[in-house]
């Protein structure tokens, strides 16, 4: 008899126990937050597809794409992604409807890559107020590095301050007697930049003797660059965006004033701005690069660029491959889906927040050997390298060592 | 005046149009007001905040109608009063600690004279080239926000962010849903103003002046001060609706009232008819929905499409949401004889 009672209880503690361990491992196993399920993860974003920035809409398109490939061959652990872009032109109140739209009304898992500082700023409160994930934003402000404040909030490219001030230090080793002319555009873009070239500078900022903005709707800005040759400055730092990039090269190359030509790697381009300038007037320009150049023989053969041209003939055919937006777009996507592929099944908002800040040497096929991407739970900053280059003949020629440009707080 | 001039500068005054027909009878009214009051218990926070940006949106649409439809002026200008309106909320909200209501009469008031002032040198433009004139306020606008001189104020080309209300004595509503029936009030009380406004003699004096300015001024109507006294009421409610819409959306900066936001505003006018103040609405609607019907149509050309729409509805009806609007009046009026 008590042995009896002793087996009943001894059948019932087992299953008990096992019970528990089945539906512990259950939970741990799976995990979901609104927008994920066992066959699909939603992931929304907004893009500038129409008005003044619309040229970045190739972005989106090529995400678009990547997701695609990647659910054809057989999505990730199982789930196939669904993708949700919409068009917020570019326009912080459009940018707060389609956002809402997107959380509330198509309830996805986390917003990946919107476009453009100002609809970003426009956003980051609400979506940390509701712990969404504001992944990989595509703006290179500095200000996204703020995991303090923001939680739920990370960039993905260099911030513009951190390229900035690789220049300033380039010009501090090399040319220490330099004088400065900068030129540039009068928007978030040009004075976060600004604001990185001073600081890097620091006590030597008397080295700049004259600064002209733009606005980016000025048709033309061959007479700003008149009046900085006029200050005889021997440095022309070129803080511009492509369409002004190619014009101040032509300037130059037309009023024969031959500085040093620093150009911002916004406008790096070869195949937007370099060649329409015209490669006779665009030799020895310096930048700074994080990325492979679609239109750059010497990475013809490389191995990473080679997957990359592949994906684009398989599934985006129409795309101009000479577009920096579009490797930029294959990169960036790339990021997403390893951090996906990281949390596994535990597909919470608050994991991806956590895998996202313990990616650790990840590097995209698109990224330049030697830069990776690392982030922590204190560093919301996911690529901090670049390297210098030069233009000759007709591609850029990198030079020097991958230099970080971290900022220290 | 040249035969070309007197083309152009008559654009506005096509039709007469009486002041009954400029507002919806009784019944009608209550009904709108009615459904406007049900609609948000009944859907999502993130479609009441459309419906908030509805009414904000139709009350910049209504500012301009005044202008246009009331003293037949034209302006491409309104983003620039939306800009002043939205920016002076956000700074006295953000910078001075003002209560958000507290801020709405203020941002009234200062475009109010803003557009007062900007009034007295558009006195001597009439037509397109008031057009012009207001359009390069628009473009100016932006930049002048940017400017290194205001940065510490407007936050630059940074922007500023703006905290979202609660309900006030604990009300057990969301924000969005407490945020809408402010605006609707408000909206509803420029509404009733607007409407008395244009029968009063103040109005009527406005649409003398459409009519005719000469004989307009040969009954003796001042019209240099009735002229920029529209513009002023129009940029004063112009100025409520940014102030509104800066609360709404818990955001302004610069690009956020681009030349393309008046051209939207006078895109809604013309949509939901001119001179027709219930029209604003459905202008309103026009310009925040069509867009992204035209997204869902297709991505790539979702201008296109939006151009397409756009084209149809003038096309089809010329008048706007007032044709449909009379012709639903007639066919009513039909069926009760039957």
């Amino acid at each position: 008899m008590l042995s009896k009672q002793k087996l009943r209880i001894a059948a019932f503690s087992t299953a008990v126990i096992a019970f528990a361990a089945m539906s512990g491992s259950a939970l741990a196993q799976k995990k979901y937050d609104t927008g994920a399920t066992d066959a699909e993860i939603k992931i929304g974003n907004i893009m500038p597809y129409s008005g003044p920035a619309s040229a970045y809409g190739v972005i989106g398109k090529t995400e678009e794409a990547y997701f695609k490939k990647i659910n054809a061959e057989g999505g990730i652990n199982g789930r196939k992604i669904n993708f949700i872009s919409y068009d917020d032109g570019y326009s912080p109140p459009k940018a707060v409807e389609q956002v809402r739209k997107l959380v509330e009304s198509d309830e996805v898992l986390l917003v990946f890559n919107s476009l453009g500082t100002p609809s970003n700023s426009a956003i980051q409160k609400y979506l940390n107020a509701k712990k969404v994930p504001q992944l990989f934003v595509a703006t290179g402000a500095t200000k996204w590095n703020d995991p303090k404040n923001f939680p739920w909030t990370m960039g993905w490219q260099p911030s513009y301050q951190s390229e900035a001030r690789i220049y300033a230090k380039y010009l501090i080793k090399e040319k220490p007697d330099a004088k400065i002319a900068i030129m540039f555009q009068n928007d978030d873009f040009g004075k976060d930049y600004l604001k990185g070239l001073k600081d890097g500078l620091g006590a030597k900022a008397s080295m700049v003797i004259a600064e002209e903005s733009y606005e980016p709707t000025e048709p033309t800005i061959d007479n700003h660059i008149v009046k900085l040759k006029a200050t005889g400055a021997d440095v022309f730092i070129s803080i511009t965006t492509p369409k002004f990039a190619a014009q101040a090269i032509k300037k130059l190359a037309e009023i024969e004033w031959k500085p040093l030509h620093i150009l911002s790697n916004v406008s790096a381009s070869v195949g937007s701005v370099i060649k329409p300038a015209g490669f006779e007037n665009a030799e020895g320009i310096l930048s700074a690069a994080y990325a492979k150049d679609g239109a750059d023989s010497q990475w013809d053969n490389d191995p990473g660029m080679k997957k990359f041209f592949t994906f684009l003939e398989k599934y985006y055919p129409e795309a101009n491959k000479l577009d920096g937006s579009v490797v930029y777009g294959y990169g960036v996507a790339q990021t997403m889906v390893k951090v996906l592929e990281m949390c596994g099944d535990n597909l919470t908002r608050e994991n991806v927040m956590k895998q996202a800040a313990s990616l650790k040497g990840f590097a995209p096929d698109t990224l330049l050997p030697g830069v990776t991407i690392s982030t922590s739970p204190t560093d919301f900053a996911p690529i901090e390298q670049l390297q210098m280059m030069r233009f000759k003949g007709e591609k850029w020629e990198l030079f020097g060592d991958i230099i970080s440009g971290e900022l220290s707080h | 005046m040249s035969a070309v001039e007197d083309v152009v500068t008559e654009a506005p005054a096509v039709e007469a149009v009486p002041k009954r027909a400029m507002t919806l009878g009784y019944g009608t009214s209550l009904v709108m007001l009615g459904l406007l009051i049900v609609a948000p218990m009944f859907v999502k926070n993130f479609i009441i905040f459309q419906l908030t940006m509805l009414l904000i949106y139709g009350l910049a649409v209504l500012a301009l109608n005044i202008l246009t439809g009331g003293s037949g002026q034209f302006s491409l200008g309104q983003s620039a009063f939306y800009a002043v309106g939205a920016y002076t909320s956000a700074i006295l909200m953000e910078h001075v600690g003002m209560n958000y209501a507290l801020t709405l009469p203020i941002a009234g008031i200062v475009c109010f004279g803003f557009g007062f002032l900007f009034g007295q040198p558009a006195l001597r433009l009439s037509g397109v080239y008031l057009a012009l004139a207001t359009f390069a306020l628009a473009t100016a606008m932006p930049q002048l926000l940017k400017l290194g001189y205001f940065e510490h104020w407007t936050g630059g080309v940074q922007g500023l962010v703006v905290t979202k209300p609660d309900a006030p004595f604990g009300l057990p509503m969301s924000q969005d849903m407490w945020l809408y029936y402010f605006t609707l009030v408000v909206t509803i009380a420029i509404y009733i103003f607007s409407v008395n406004l244009l029968r009063s003699r103040s109005g009527r004096a406005f649409m003398a002046i459409r009519d005719n300015e000469i004989a307009a001024s040969a009954m003796g109507i001042d019209v240099a001060l009735y002229k920029t006294l529209a513009f002023g009421v129009s940029a004063g409610i112009t100025g409520v609706a940014g102030g509104l819409g800066a609360i709404t959306v818990q955001f302004v900066a610069p690009d956020g009232y681009t030349i393309s936001l008046a051209i939207n505003l006078f895109l809604g006018m013309v949509v939901g008819g001119v001179g027709w103040l219930p029209g604003s609405i459905v202008g309103s609607a026009f310009i925040i929905f069509v867009p992204n019907i035209a997204e869902g149509i297709s991505k790539g050309l979702s201008g296109a499409v939006f151009g397409i729409l756009l084209f149809l509805v003038i096309f089809l009806v010329p008048h706007g949401a007032r044709q449909v609007a009379i012709v639903a009046q007639q066919l009513i009026g039909k069926l009760k004889k039957n």
